[in-house]
């Protein structure tokens, strides 16, 4: 259990790596090996709770930890639009992750149609992707064994979602009253980015094709250099298939025939749409973990991003998304053997079906849910 | 009651044309290409049996070239539009940068056909994963994300504008709220996403919601397109209308008519001031086309929505049951749905349940 600890210790940092060399050289001179000490032993990230059920979800998730002993301690930041006077600045949010392994793990922050600050169009989440520039929202859409869907089908497919610009550059103005114009702004370097990116992930992760979603027979400049770019960049990866699809097609073809996609690339409004409607298809938004990345900091967060502020402080929100999300978390930290136990218990959990929250149709409270994935885990 | 049909019919936006009921009116038939003559065909066969009050003209919208070199369509079309106020289309081949899209384009800015109605209700008969679809998409049909205004402005950077006016959304809210009146329904949810494009669809949600304070016996939910995509795959029967702007239009009427089976069964309006274009929005299938194998249902319902539309509401419930009935039944539904049909023994047998609906 220990050496399996320090095993997956060593790959995480070559700093910790040369102490625990450190520590074993100095094995055959002084007595006995010293075990590390607790504080050497985490990996430290960032918490950034949001709003509406987010700060239950990550507190779940921090208990689980504590309770298992997962070797990670967190830094909690608070940032809300909500709450706005009491958050915190995307500065010490930045200074912090970077200042925590590069890592997050973040609830939802809910963006309301009003502004609390005067002037200032662009709301938290996207102040905050822009400044650690998370391009990339990923989010792996898997039925899990124990929810019933509709479509009862086995479905596995990857959605990688540009996020920096398009619909949500938040540069609107008035013409004249009553006309107001926003711009989506498009651009080949981005696009080529996240095609890249996507074929990319592809590779690595074995998939076979790569389906571009766009609505260029419309936005002919715009979404045409979207599409145009992922066309260029397929080229360069001959061994992986390269389709296009038109946005509101791929919509009808998830609700009827989800099983033909694999990999998904879209810009950033269609990816929000697909997402959500993807995370619809496999049980709803409290299941389907995601992550944002960039080509430094890596942020884990559900899937579909919805604040749920309904269940504020009701604890019925079903926690699967976010401790998968952590999950997710473990094993980019090379903390591998803890996050597949972790992704185990809750799959089991899942399976059993005896404590299920409410959109999965049982009475189990959130609570309820963390302790028994807490009883399942086993490493 | 001719009266009151009257004045229903005149305090409706968008619905000023008058009739008095006895009238035979013209309607402007865009057969379409591909299948589209064959559907239409069918049309014309159950409006007869079913004794409808509509002459047909039926007019070529092939382009041609005009005098400056450039195609368009002809001029038949708009003025037979002009006279007639009402059009049903066929589906149209659309090889881009032939012309051909430009008459969905030249009627609506004639029109301003300012609101896309797009009624998706699960058929008996037709099995789909979700049996309890009952929603209506309006969409906004003129400006928006489709205002067709884009820019590059350095190579490698385009700026594609989405416009929203003030006039434009009133149009399509109003109208809105006037269609879930006149068809009983109870709940218009505003679908937006004003938590990010906080100005351009913070003002679409400021006159919905000012719309909805003049029409107090219907509710009016606001909800972020991203929560209604994820709602409706899991349960669509908690929506009933939905009004959006152009995109969010497009994408969830396509989205809802996959859960009910597809563009093949759903039927489409397109209601401006004081003229109407109804079509159906399934593509031409040149595989099938001559071969009778079309299924004639998508353009049948829209012919029912134009009859209501025009104030027929007779006819209108007539020519829709002996629809939903003879695909409920299911022994003359085309190959599409699952049957053996063919798109003549279809019709054959809507026409004779119209008739012994009599």
């Amino acid at each position: 259990m220990l050496s399996r600890t320090v095993s997956s210790l060593s790959r995480v940092a070559p700093q910790t790596l040369g102490a625990v060399n450190a520590a074993s050289s100095r094995q055959y001179s002084i007595t006995a090996p010293r075990p590390p000490t607790e504080l050497n032993q985490k990996l430290k990230v960032t918490i950034i709770p949001g709003d509406g059920v987010g700060p239950e979800l990550i507190y779940t998730v921090q208990d689980i930890v504590k309770q298992t002993g997962i070797p990670i301690e967190f830094e909690e930041i608070f940032l809300s639009e909500v709450h706005y006077t009491r958050s915190s600045s995307i500065e010490n949010a930045v200074e912090s992750i970077g200042r925590n392994n590069n890592v997050a793990l973040k609830g939802a922050i809910e963006e309301s149609a009003v502004l609390h600050t005067e002037g200032e169009l662009q709301g938290l989440n996207m102040r905050l992707r822009r400044s650690l520039d998370l391009f990339a929202n990923v989010v792996h859409i898997k039925t899990l064994d124990g929810i019933k869907t509709r479509h009862g089908k086995q479905l596995d497919f990857v959605i990688v979602r540009e996020q920096t610009e398009g619909e949500y550059s938040s540069l609107e103005h008035e013409l004249v009253p009553g006309v107001i114009e926003c711009l989506k702004i498009s651009t080949r370097t981005k696009a080529e980015r996240i095609a890249k990116f996507a074929f990319d992930y592809a590779t690595k992760t074995g998939r076979k094709k790569v389906t571009a979603v766009h609505k260029a027979n419309i936005m002919k400049l715009g979404d045409g250099l979207f599409l145009r770019t992922c066309e260029g960049v397929a080229k360069q990866y001959p061994k992986i298939q390269f389709e296009s699809m038109i946005i509101d097609n791929t919509c009808m073809q998830l609700v009827s025939k989800p099983e033909q996609f694999d990999v998904m690339v879209m810009p950033n409004l269609y990816g929000n749409i697909i997402d959500n409607l993807a995370a619809g298809l496999v049980g709803g938004a409290g299941v389907v973990p995601g992550q944002s990345v960039g080509r430094d900091f890596v942020i884990f967060e559900p899937g579909s991003r919805h604040s749920f502020q309904e269940a504020m402080g009701r604890s019925i929100a079903n926690p699967t998304a976010m401790i998968l999300c952590a999950a997710n978390m473990l094993n980019h930290l090379h903390l591998d053997a803890w996050g597949n136990s972790l992704r185990q218990a809750v799959a089991d959990v899942v399976k059993e079906g005896k404590v299920r929250t409410r959109d999965l149709g049982g009475y189990a409270t959130t609570v309820d849910f963390a302790d028994a994935v807490i009883d399942k885990f086993r490493i | 009651m001719l009266g009151k049909c009257i004045k229903k019919a005149s305090s409706t936006v968008g619905q000023s044309i008058r009739y008095s009921s006895g009238d035979v009116r013209r309607v402007t038939l865009i057969p379409g290409d591909g299948i589209g003559p064959e559907i239409s065909a069918s049309v014309q066969k159950i409006f007869e049996a079913a004794d409808a009050p509509i002459a047909w003209d039926p007019v070529d919208v092939t382009p041609v070239k005009g005098r400056d070199g450039v195609f368009r369509i002809p001029s038949r079309c708009i003025e037979l539009m002009h006279a007639n106020k009402v059009g049903l289309k066929g589906p149209l081949e659309t090889p881009i940068g032939k012309g051909h899209r430009s008459l969905n384009l030249a009627v609506r800015k004639e029109f301003s056909l300012y609101a896309n109605v797009r009624p998706c209700r699960s058929l008996e008969g037709h099995k789909t994963l979700y049996d309890n679809v009952d929603v209506v998409t309006i969409r906004e049909n003129t400006e928006g994300e489709y205002s067709g205004i884009e820019h590059e402005i350095v190579p490698g950077v385009v700026q594609s504008i989405k416009l929203i006016t003030e006039t434009a959304s009133r149009n399509v809210a109003s109208f809105a709220f006037e269609y879930a009146r006149q068809n009983g329904r109870k709940v218009v949810t505003a679908v937006h996403k004003a938590n990010i494009m906080r100005q351009s669809d913070g003002l679409f949600l400021s006159i919905c919601r000012e719309q909805a304070a003049l029409y107090p016996d219907i509710k009016f939910k606001e909800a972020y397109l991203d929560t209604v995509c994820l709602n409706m795959v899991q349960d669509p029967s908690q929506y009933d209308v939905l009004v959006m702007p152009n995109l969010y239009g497009d994408i969830l009427s396509d989205l809802c008519a996959g859960l009910v089976g597809g563009l093949g069964v759903t039927p489409s309006g397109n209601i401006g001031k004081g003229a109407a274009v109804f079509e159906s929005v399934h593509g031409t299938a040149p595989d099938i086309a001559g071969q009778d194998k079309a299924n004639p249902t998508a353009l049948l319902l829209s012919a029912v929505m134009m009859l209501r539309y025009m104030n027929l509401p007779q006819h209108a419930a007539r020519i829709e049951k002996a629809v939903f009935d003879a695909i409920a039944d299911g022994r003359a539904k085309t190959g599409d749905l699952g049957g053996t049909g063919t798109c003549s023994s279809f019709t054959a047998d809507v026409c004779a349940r119209v008739k012994d609906l009599e």
